[in-house]
């Protein structure tokens, strides 16, 4: 059996600027959802606070479970979850009680007076503000050493720049470090970090951990993007889930980055950017299949592994989704922005050596000695170089 | 390449292995002979078996405060015996002592006084006021570190010795950074009970309550120095808080209870009272008190609240007393534990709690094995249909990938979890895709004519490249997942991480022998693929 036919061949490529206003399009949207609702909706692992899931012995509203609780929790949040015969609700506040063991109690002994014995407190998370800015802090190190460490993995095994990728990890590994001492806001200084992490990805030559971080980025922004929209709650499950979906999206990145690593040194006539859309239609049965299980397999877990894992899952279902397409529309195609970028850029040089006389040969010769010296590296830089001109030419 | 028989025995050795690593978690039974060396059960989470996670700091600097106040008592009574005046000794900021004399006269006797009993005390200004000469005596800060050290640990072994008392299968506590103590607690039945006993702070102490006080005096807040109101404990809900005069003075501390036991009988039948038993020391102390003070009223104060006040009638030699008061059976049983384990040295306050009823916990678990099997088989369904026998085989190696993850998280002792669950479900997902990968690859070569052998070494080897780099920037994100995580996260990550280390095993390795056998032994021409 077969769905997707061998011989496709589908100018993936040529849809790419169309593809980067799409996504562009999604960010944009998702981030003003973001500001106008003023943030993600915290839950209280990151925003501290108390969250009960109560099972009532029989069918009750929101409302009625607010009026119980006005004595002891201000503002609460009553949500139903699950199905409706099941008659649970989550009910999320901001206050917290230090003193041990002290709310739970006296919820169970409000919803006891009010609905009559016998109303189950399924389970109570209570999160002291201290705690919720560490897990922040820790949540926004984690994403960043996460890329931190991928960039380097892909720069050792798709560049072969292994002491390029090592000398990032240091300066902006101690960069953090340092600065972290310094008390900064974690989402400022990783922030920064991260577009510090992506000029240096630049100009240390290194495009394939640029493609495969960005698109990561994209997945990230759109999945929060959809989150705010539907004023879905931000929990640990779903920070997990986050970190989990860069890990699914990479895994789809660099399936596609195989092939073009395979193929870049095959055929040095073809065009830069065919060479990188034959890779994705050569991947693309492979993307499309893989893609389908992995969904089918979350949309399982969505639809009935129960209401504590199904932020977790909604997150990855969006993950999938994003992380297939930006394999296939972000990471490839920024491959041919640097290339072209980079085109750009050697004409001008070249002139100069023109103007200058007798230096390109010098620096064909100097070039071959180099490669000499160090045979695997260099070789697959001048044949890289080698298509961009021919690429350059036609 | 190895031969076909040494890797066929590699699996199978593997296979028995993994099997019998989960022999304890899913039979009763235990083998004859292999008990000892397999694992235990697997643990499960907090969130699947119910329970309680509660991370706690100890407020440690409380601690501190209170040896300072110790410092200004054992001040005054040195200045006391040893006929030195003074105007004011008290603590001041968090933890200096400042001493006000009536003149520079009485300084040196004072700082020898000091060098001499308290050397543990440094004089950090001296002042002459119109008071008089005003000093702030401050606390070495290694000794302000000790205190505060000791604190964490003897909270720590306090809460233990309680849990331990309270009967609780698996407890788990640890100190963590940051004065912090980690405490769960699995399948209990009592969340509740269980906190309010690792929270009572079970400060006992003895003091007299004040003579000479009017109701009056306590209306108007006209209280003669060294006494001070505390609440009284009500009888029932109902009853309106009152508030008794107490010397400030403790006369005897909790520190030398050696027993407390929950008493059934007292004043009126059926009371439950708690009896307690002093050492030697506290006895002597007791006898003493008891004997000085007969006919006077002597409280009994635990956290500050004073729980009963009964009247000396005469002197009690035993070093024995009784806390009576109206107490439900489990509110007497958990002040029994908490006297008889000792005081916290300071209070802890809940930074965290988790609870988990055991009803959401088995719901859990039943929801998520029922969404991963409906998924694990759509899967197995799908890899037949569009590979027809390869996948099969693909089939049988995600089945096993599945067994080696439990297998694995068994022997290490590793904690299955909720999200663990959703772990394993999204490994049967990207398991079958390191299959789906090196098919692809097979039927691409076989398109270009290539032979079955060749097709599937070429497919294998350029396959395996590829599965390895994407298996392993998955695995970057378990690691900092796991670094990151708390809990059932973690338990996510580290079903994930060894779902991709099984998967490059079972995908690669076990599926490529089912091939080598098909095509070498079995000389089959054509692949069904």
């Amino acid at each position: 059996m077969q769905l997707i036919k061998p011989d496709i061949n589908i100018n993936f490529v040529g849809l790419r600027y169309k593809a980067f206003m799409l996504s562009g399009a999604i960010i944009l949207f998702g981030l003003i959802t973001l500001f106008a609702r003023g943030g993600l909706r915290m839950g209280v692992d990151f925003a501290g606070g108390t969250l009960i899931q109560a099972k009532f012995n029989k069918p009750t509203n929101a409302d009625e479970i607010r009026q119980s609780l006005q004595g002891i929790i201000s503002h609460a949040f009553v949500q139903q979850v699950g199905a409706r015969g099941d008659n649970e609700y989550l009910i999320r506040t901001d206050t917290i009680h230090e003193e041990l063991g002290s709310l739970s109690n006296r919820i169970q002994d409000e919803l006891d007076k009010t609905f009559g014995q016998g109303q189950q407190v399924l389970r109570v998370e209570m999160v002291g503000p201290k705690v919720g800015h560490d897990l922040r802090q820790k949540a926004f190190h984690a994403i960043f050493y996460a890329f931190l460490f991928i960039a380097v993995y892909i720069s050792w095994r798709f560049e072969f720049r292994l002491s390029a990728g090592l000398a990032m990890l240091l300066v902006m590994g101690l960069g953090i470090y340092l600065l972290d001492a310094l008390g900064l806001n974690a989402v400022y200084l990783i922030g920064g970090a991260l577009a510090v992490t992506f000029v240096l990805c630049w100009f240390l030559k290194l495009p394939y951990a640029l493609g495969a971080l960005l698109s990561l980025v994209h997945d990230i922004l759109i999945t929060i993007g959809i989150f705010a929209l539907f004023d879905k709650e931000f929990s640990l499950e779903v920070f997990a889930a986050l970190l989990t979906l860069s890990g699914y999206s990479l895994n789809d990145t660099i399936i596609v980055y195989d092939r073009i690593r395979e193929n870049r040194n095959k055929d040095k006539k073809i065009k830069f950017s065919d060479m990188i859309n034959g890779a994705i239609n050569q991947t693309l049965s492979r993307t499309v299949l893989t893609s389908m299980t992995v969904f089918f397999v979350i949309l399982c877990l969505f639809l009935l592994g129960g209401s504590v894992i199904h932020d977790f899952s909604f997150a990855m279902l969006i993950g999938v989704v994003t992380g297939s397409y930006s394999s296939v529309f972000v990471a490839s195609p920024i491959l041919i922005a640097y290339e072209d970028l980079k085109k750009r850029k050697t004409p001008v040089t070249r002139r100069a050596a023109a103007r200058a006389g007798d230096v390109q040969p010098a620096a064909k010769r100097s070039a071959q000695e180099a490669a000499d010296s160090k045979p695997a590296r260099s070789s697959k830089k001048t044949k890289k170089q080698a298509a961009g001109q021919l690429a350059g030419e036609k | 390449m190895k031969s076909l028989g040494i890797r066929a025995l590699i699996v199978a050795v593997i296979l028995v292995g993994g099997v019998l690593c989960l022999v304890p978690t899913f039979t009763s039974t235990p083998l004859p002979g292999l008990s000892n060396i397999l694992p235990e059960k697997m643990h499960l989470g907090l969130d699947l078996q119910g329970g309680i996670y509660l991370a706690l700091e100890v407020e440690a600097d409380k601690a501190v405060e209170t040896a300072a106040e110790r410092f200004v008592e054992e001040i005054k009574d040195a200045l006391r015996a040893k006929k030195i005046g003074f105007t004011k000794v008290a603590r001041t900021g968090d933890w200096d002592v400042e001493v006000v004399l009536p003149s520079n006269e009485q300084l040196n006797d004072f700082n020898e006084a000091l060098k001499s009993d308290f050397p543990r005390l440094k004089a950090r200004a001296t002042e002459t006021t119109s008071e008089g000469t005003r000093l702030i005596l401050t606390m070495d800060p290694k000794e302000v570190n000790d205190l505060r050290k000791m604190a964490v640990e003897q909270g720590l072994e306090t809460i233990r010795n309680r849990i331990d008392q309270f009967g609780v299968s698996e407890p788990d506590i640890r100190p963590e950074a940051g004065d912090r103590i980690l405490v769960q607690l699995p399948g209990i039945k009592d969340p509740q009970e269980a906190i309010n006993l690792i929270g009572k702070t079970a400060v006992l102490e003895f003091k007299l309550v004040a003579q000479n006080v009017t109701d009056q005096d306590i209306r108007e807040n006209k209280l003669p120095p060294g006494v001070k109101l505390y609440p009284m404990r009500p009888s029932d809900r109902n009853t309106q808080e009152t508030k008794i005069p107490l010397e400030e003075k403790t006369a005897l501390t909790g520190q030398y209870i050696t027993d407390a036991r929950v008493e059934i009988g007292g004043r009126s039948f059926g009371e439950v009272q708690i009896s307690l038993s002093f050492d030697p020391q506290g006895a002597k102390i007791f006898e003493r008190l008891t004997s000085d003070n007969v006919g006077r009223k002597l409280a009994i104060v635990l956290d500050g609240v004073v729980y009963s006040d009964p009247v000396i009638k005469e002197r009690i030699p035993n070093g024995r007393a009784v806390i009576s008061g109206s107490y439900t059976d489990e509110e007497a049983k958990i002040l029994a534990i908490a006297l008889r384990t000792g005081r916290l040295p300071a209070p802890v306050k809940i930074l965290e709690e988790r609870t988990v009823g055991p009803a959401l916990g088995a719901d859990s678990i039943k929801k998520g094995v029922l969404a991963s099997a409906i998924g694990g088989l759509g899967i197995i369904l799908f890899m037949m249909i569009y590979y027809r026998f390869s996948g099969v085989i693909a089939d049988l190696a995600l089945v096993m990938n599945i067994l080696l993850i439990l297998a694995i998280m068994a022997a290490i002792g590793a904690t299955l979890t909720l999200p663990g669950i959703a772990g394993i479900a999204l490994t049967i997902g990207i398991a079958v895709d390191a299959n789906v990968l090196i098919y692809e690859r097979i039927r691409e070569e076989l398109r270009l004519g290539k032979t079955p052998r060749a097709a599937i070494d070429t497919g294998y080897q350029r396959a395996t490249i590829t599965i390895m780099d994407a298996n392993v920037t998955s695995a970057i994100a378990a690691l900092v997942l796991y670094g990151f995580g708390t809990g059932p996260v973690r338990g996510f990550a580290v079903t994930l991480f060894f779902g991709l280390a099984a998967n490059m095993f079972t995908a690669i390795f076990v599926t490529r022998i089912i091939f080598d056998y098909l095509l070498t032994e079995r000389r089959v021409k054509e692949l069904s693929i």
